[in-house]
């Protein structure tokens, strides 16, 4: 099968989502992506959760098995002396070379632009941090499960009568992965054309707000600052998350237009529903809580798949609020088989997401997560040509821990 | 080039308004993702309009498409016809779930992608409904993963010469920003929950975030081997005479699964009251001057003000002629050291470009082109 990316060497330095994902994305295509960890730095993203059968292990964890499929995984001691000429034959070997280091961090080791364009000239790099590489605050270390604050989510997310709460997730780690594939295609692309390498600096606070243009907007041309609404939408009524029958079932509403008010009015078949005032835009605008109310206590006497069936037959926008397990049970994603359940030497038979895309001549391939140094051999000996002797001297002395 | 029907690109009435006043041509919405492009007006429901959609296609690398599934096959353009036109074209369509499957016809919006996403059931305050992000996500994270599809295409194609097809999912691009909520339930039959303000590492619940003198920071408890970064924060309070207790604490050894729940809350308290006598700006310089891991819970005026944008050049001033004056639009972000990018023009008004491209690329006369327009066909 022909994989796009074919030829294409990638050096991953890298810990936690942001460059992993771009890795792993670049890796399903075809990329060779060799990630470089050590014994003593693995990517913390080994000690998360969840773990297979909840026993923690650095090669046993899902947040780790999640961004780092189809990679290489070496082992090698950053700290040792003879680790040198081992990184420098690992950089001549690579196109492109993914760092996320904190700001700092990679010129401790010597794998900063420079070094890197001494060593390959046409070498490219690109380096992804929280606030970037240049100005007064890129030295302050962040996670995106606050950086999330910073971009603006925190205060856009939530009920106006309480305090914000932001996405419960390293939200703003899940835009730079695709900046950066796209970043490092270019590049290459450029390179092509021009035999030129270049050094590319992504900050992920800056693709946090690349998600709320129209809010920065707001502000810049009208002065006005956005603020939380829950979950209501200017022009649309109703429109919120409804309770249904179960526990903590919830189903998505949205109704965009009189005729499809219509169909939702008939469908409920109660004579509330019939109201006239209910018929126009403005009416259920103005009367949005209590039409809420109303359309609780009728969605609560069905399942939330109920619901979601009932109101999109009728042609209504309607959606089952999905929790971790009805996503595995999505008919949707079932047949796009977004799920691919590969073994993994540690954690058996477990589940990873397929790209959201689908070519139609370059499938994507998926393989699991690497155990930490798995592939030492194969990339030291076969990719890099050492030869036995110089393998079993180095391993022995410690330079592949 | 944008290609938006006669009447123009229901996008455009999309709030929020330039100065309020609800306009076709004063969306700001439909500006933010519409920068830079040049934007031509034509009927695809038309044999004339199909016909000068194949031509421009002919000439394009990359054709994007956001119809409902079927729609351009039922008009004869889907990517087959059109790649008999042109074998090199790449061409990607972005919608909700797909081209085809069981819910492929289902209609949806922001709310409703993020529902079957997965990403809306983990965001909220435990005692209330799941609460999606006050903009519009879902579609964001469609269009930058398709892109991201479109350069891994261009790049086969610079080495093959073929073009190809792309099938994008929103529903798919949701579910890949929800972390691990998916491998939760694969790997230990866990169902996360939303949290409101707090987050939990493994079964601990811990804050994020707190209010402050003016407004809210995000801040976390961190101990052992980022112990140090709360330690920072004590040792300034201690200073101030704010530490009580939290001065005996050894930040950088305690295992927070062995701390109580009462424990951690009494603790969050000291540092509540700690926040509130500072504002955000005090509390995030000091924050960076120290090491400290702590964000201001930042508002679209913050984001303006933040001296970190400014160093970097983030924000654009873009000519908007009939309004007199720019506007100020965020950047891109990312730095190249090679070559320059990011927004060149505003986004275009209805059929701005039309006689640029039509008669300068395609050829057409000026009368022709008086002839689509009264025909309604641009």
């Amino acid at each position: 099968m022909e994989k796009a990316l074919e030829g294409v060497k990638v050096l991953e330095l890298s810990l936690l989502i942001t460059i992993p994902l771009a890795g792993e994305c670049l890796a399903a295509c075809g990329a060779t992506v060799i990630k470089v960890e050590s014994s003593a730095r693995a990517d913390p993203g080994r000690n998360y959760v969840p773990n297979a059968e909840k026993k923690p292990g650095l090669n046993r964890c899902g947040f780790f098995a999640a961004f780092n499929a189809n990679k290489y995984s070496i082992s090698l001691n950053l700290n040792h002396p003879k680790s040198k000429e081992i990184a420098v034959k690992l950089v001549s070997w690579a196109d492109i070379v993914l760092e996320n280091f904190s700001p700092g961090v990679a010129e401790k080791w010597g794998l900063d632009y420079e070094n890197l364009s001494q060593i390959k000239p046409e070498i490219i790099m690109i380096r992804a941090s929280s606030q970037g590489q240049t100005g007064p605050h890129a030295h302050h270390s962040g996670i995106g499960t606050m950086l999330q604050g910073l971009s603006g989510f925190t205060h856009l997310t939530g009920w106006p009568d309480r305090v914000p709460i932001g996405v419960s997730t390293a939200y703003t780690d899940f835009m730079g992965p695709y900046y950066t594939v796209m970043a490092a295609i270019g590049a290459l692309l450029y390179r092509q054309r021009t035999g030129k390498g270049q050094l590319l600096d992504l900050s992920q606070y800056e693709c946090g707000l690349s998600f709320l243009i129209p809010s920065l907007l707001e502000y810049t041309a009208n002065g006005k600052v956005p603020e939380r609404k829950g979950n209501l939408c200017p022009y649309a009524a109703p429109h919120g998350v409804y309770r249904c029958r179960g526990e903590d079932r919830w189903c998505a509403i949205g109704v965009f237009s009189d005729e499809e008010w219509k169909a939702l009015s008939r469908l409920i078949g109660q004579p509330w529903a019939e109201d006239p005032y209910f018929t126009t835009l403005l009416g259920r605008k103005e009367r949005e809580k209590e039409l809420d109310k109303l359309i609780e206590a009728w969605t609560m006497t069905f399942t939330p798949e109920e619901v979601m069936m009932k109101l999109q037959d009728a042609g209504v926008r309607a959606g089952l609020v999905e929790d971790g397990r009805d996503l595995h049970l999505d008919k949707q994603l079932s047949y796009r088989q977004h799920f691919h359940h590969l073994n993994h030497p540690e954690m058996g038979v477990c589940a990873y997401d397929a790209l959201s895309f689908r070519f139609s001549k370059t499938p994507a391939q998926l393989s699991p997560a690497p155990c930490l140094g798995e592939h030492n051999e194969l990339v030291y000996s076969k990719i890099l040509g050492l030869s036995d002797e110089e393998f079993t001297q180095l391993l022995v002395e410690g330079v592949f821990e | 080039m944008k290609i938006e029907p006669p009447q123009g690109d229901p996008g455009r009435n999309i709030g929020p308004f330039y100065q309020n006043i609800p306009h076709p041509e004063r969306s700001l919405f439909w500006f933010s993702y519409n920068s830079g492009k040049r934007g031509i007006t034509l009927n695809l429901e038309t044999e004339t309009g199909k016909g000068l959609l194949r031509q421009l296609a002919r000439k394009a690398d990359v054709v994007i498409d956001s119809f409902a599934p079927g729609y351009l096959a039922s008009l004869g353009l889907d990517y087959p016809s059109l790649a008999e036109e042109n074998p090199r074209l790449v061409m990607v369509s972005i919608t909700p779930f797909g081209q085809k499957g069981p819910y492929s016809e289902f209609k949806s919006c922001d709310l409703i992608n993020l529902a079957l996403g997965g990403l809306l059931y983990i965001c909220g305050d435990a005692d209330r409904p799941p609460v999606r992000i006050t903009a519009e996500q879902s579609y964001l994270h469609g269009a930058l993963q398709a892109a991201t599809a479109v350069m891994i295409a261009l790049y086969y194609r610079e080495q093959t010469g073929e073009g190809q097809y792309i099938d994008v999912s929103i529903q798919e691009a949701v579910l890949r920003s929800t972390m691990v909520v998916q491998h939760f339930w694969d790997l230990e039959q866990v169902v996360q929950r939303r949290e409101g303000d707090k987050t939990f590492r493994g079964n601990i619940a811990t804050r994020v975030v707190f209010r402050c003198k003016d407004g809210y920071v995000a801040w976390r408890i961190f101990t052992a081997q980022t112990g140090r970064r709360t330690k920072a924060l004590v040792d300034w309070m201690v200073e101030e005479n704010a530490a009580g207790e939290l001065s005996q604490v050894k930040w950088e050894e305690i295992d927070m699964a062995l701390v109580s729940p009462e424990e951690i809350d009494k603790w969050e308290e000291r540092f509540s009251s700690f926040f509130l006598l500072h504002n955000k700006r005090e509390l995030y310089r000091e924050a960076v001057n120290r090491g400290i891991m702590l964000y201001t819970v930042n508002t679209a005026e913050d984001i303006l003000n933040d001296p970190q944008l400014k160093s970097r050049g983030f924000w654009k001033h873009v000519e908007h002629p009939e309004f007199g004056v720019p506007l100020v639009y965020p950047g891109v972000p990312l730095i190249y050291t090679e070559v320059t990018f990011g927004i060149k023009c505003r986004a275009p008004q209805i059929g701005e470009h039309n006689k640029d491209i039509y008669c300068g690329e395609l050829g057409l006369l000026e009368e022709q082109l008086l002839a689509l327009k009264q025909s309604n066909i641009i």
